[in-house]
């Protein structure tokens, strides 16, 4: 699928595209205030709370602060690489994260404007369908491992140098065990595109088995119910692969001041940032499309709300619209919930040590993944005989 | 689905932001005084005795090497998944199935005799 076959189509995709990077941009001061608020009331304290209604000024007051503090290199710094950075660090996280399905399509009918007709479109609710949606996600969001090390070895610093180095070891390592926990996942359900495993997982709980339908009403036919061990894992994994405690050790104040960003200021720093926060909504959106039924909603499948929907509605296109508004509402909803379960670990559980964590990685995560690979194939094979 | 020019648009458009954020943080950014202390690198306080080519342990490079083996490994995994209820259904499925659990034996031999020749010891 391209941009579009005529001006209205390619211009309503390319604004697309602006809207959901902003979106993803504007998320990151609204989940600071929601981390700062949160972790206040998990430490019993008030949080940010004076400016403005419930400190929410707050986050303008910090984006005007950033943009205000003096831009420079540290005489040590490669400035190319030091620049670069920050750069390499939003962009990956913003091109993934468009790929990440939202909520089911838009129809738009034929239409009359400056004296032509138009239509009719479909308008998918995500950057661009990719069919090979995983491969591309995961690929690119790698690409932080690079941006540690460019800031790291660009800044000029042995601290950095040493967080950078620590923190893409450990990115590796937590690779492995997030690409091999999915490979259950999608021999479950046989397709690298995220829209058709959204669409696998609604209704209520049915499969087959050696010959036999088993169903469960009470139920939602969410892949958790199918790949439990494998969300845990993946779960697991992201949070190492977004830097987030308790495998925070790329920051480690108490040893590497402030990680391989500890020459950052200002602005650059807070292009890191929005890559941090960029990389937990790209996990939580994984975690909802993988295992927790993506924008459907429990119980009801989409043809069910799409009967409903053009029962209330007078045309296609606005039954369409609607659905597309309760999707997009349900898959909000899910994705709330992990971006508040990444903040709610945080302020729980304390750091790892190095060697514990690149154990955990190495020798607990990749076995349990391996045999959640193995089990879920030999699963397969023996039900389907 | 061909990604055709939707990806460059993506990364344009990405890369026009960050120029803009760039160009945003030059201008509305106080310009710095010259101090040649501010342009030291950061040493909590102290001046700087170690040259910024600090000395760092192999260990970060065997980390790497052995990823690229295993990542390689897992890679492979991901066509035969994809197309293993396929094989299945078409009666392939025991061949594909014992081929694959032939290769994740090596996997966990590469693996066991990795953790065997302390390859993944941190102290």
């Amino acid at each position: 699928m391209g941009m579009g076959k005529d001006i209205f189509e390619i211009t309503v995709n390319g604004l697309k595209l602006v809207v959901i990077f902003l979106m993803m941009v504007q998320m990151v001061p609204i989940l600071v205030w929601l981390e700062r608020r949160g972790s206040a009331f998990i430490q019993d304290r008030l949080g940010p709370n004076r400016v403005g209604p419930l400190g929410l000024m707050q986050l303008l007051a910090d984006a005007v602060k950033f943009l205000t503090k003096e831009n420079f290199v540290p005489d040590t710094a490669k400035p190319f690489l030091y620049y670069a950075a920050p750069v390499f660090a939003l962009i990956p996280g913003a091109v993934a994260f468009s790929a990440i399905p939202m909520s089911s399509p838009i129809q738009v009918g034929t239409f009359e404007m400056f004296g032509s007709t138009w239509g009719p479109y479909t308008f998918l609710v995500q950057g661009y369908e990719i069919g090979v949606g995983i491969v591309f996600i995961l690929g690119v969001s790698s690409l932080a491992a690079y941006t540690l090390l460019m800031a790291g070895w660009g800044s000029g610093n042995k601290y950095t140098l040493m967080g950078a180095l620590r923190a893409s070891a450990q990115t590796i390592s937590y690779e492995l065990a997030l690409g091999l926990s999915i490979v259950g996942v999608i021999m479950l359900y046989g397709t690298f595109n995220l829209t058709e495993m959204t669409l696998a997982q609604q209704g209520p709980l049915s499969f087959t088995f050696l010959g036999n339908n088993v169903t469960a009403s009470w139920l939602p036919n969410w892949g958790i119910f199918y790949q439990p061990l494998a969300a845990i894992l993946f779960f697991s994994a992201a949070f190492a692969e977004s830097n987030r405690l308790p495998f925070d050790l790329a920051e480690g104040e108490s040893e590497l001041v402030g990680g391989f960003h500890t020459e950052y200021g200002g602005f650059k720093f807070n292009m890191f940032f929005i890559g941090e926060y960029g990389h937990m909504m790209i996990a939580s959106g994984l975690m909802v499309l993988f295992f927790f039924g993506g924008y459907t909603i429990p119980y009801v499948s989409v043809a069910e709300l799409n009967e409903w929907a053009a029962s209330v509605t007078s045309t296609a296109g606005k039954a369409s619209a609607l659905v597309a508004l309760i999707h997009f509402l349900a898959f909000n909803v899910k994705f709330a919930f992990f971006m508040w379960v990444f903040i709610w670990v945080r302020w729980t559980l304390p750091r790892f040590r190095y060697d514990q964590l690149m154990d955990l990685g190495w020798k607990t995560m990749l076995p349990w993944a391996l045999a959640n690979t193995i089990i879920t194939a030999f699963v397969i094979y023996i039900a389907s005989l | 689905m061909p990604l055709g020019g939707v990806i460059f648009i993506v990364i344009f458009i990405a890369l026009f932001g960050a120029f803009l954020v760039w160009l945003a943080a030059n201008i509305t950014g106080t310009k710095p005084v010259y101090n040649p202390v501010k342009y030291e690198p950061y040493e909590c306080g102290i001046p700087g005795i170690e040259k910024k080519e600090t000395k760092i342990s192999v260990k970060y490079y065997l980390t790497a090497i052995l990823f690229i083996l295993f990542d390689i490994e897992i890679i492979f995994m991901y066509p035969w998944a994809i197309s293993f209820r396929e094989f299945i259904s078409t009666g392939g499925g025991a061949f594909v199935f014992i081929s694959m659990m032939v290769f994740i034996a090596i996997f966990i031999f590469g693996l066991f005799w990795e953790v065997k020749s302390k390859a993944l010891e941190w102290d």
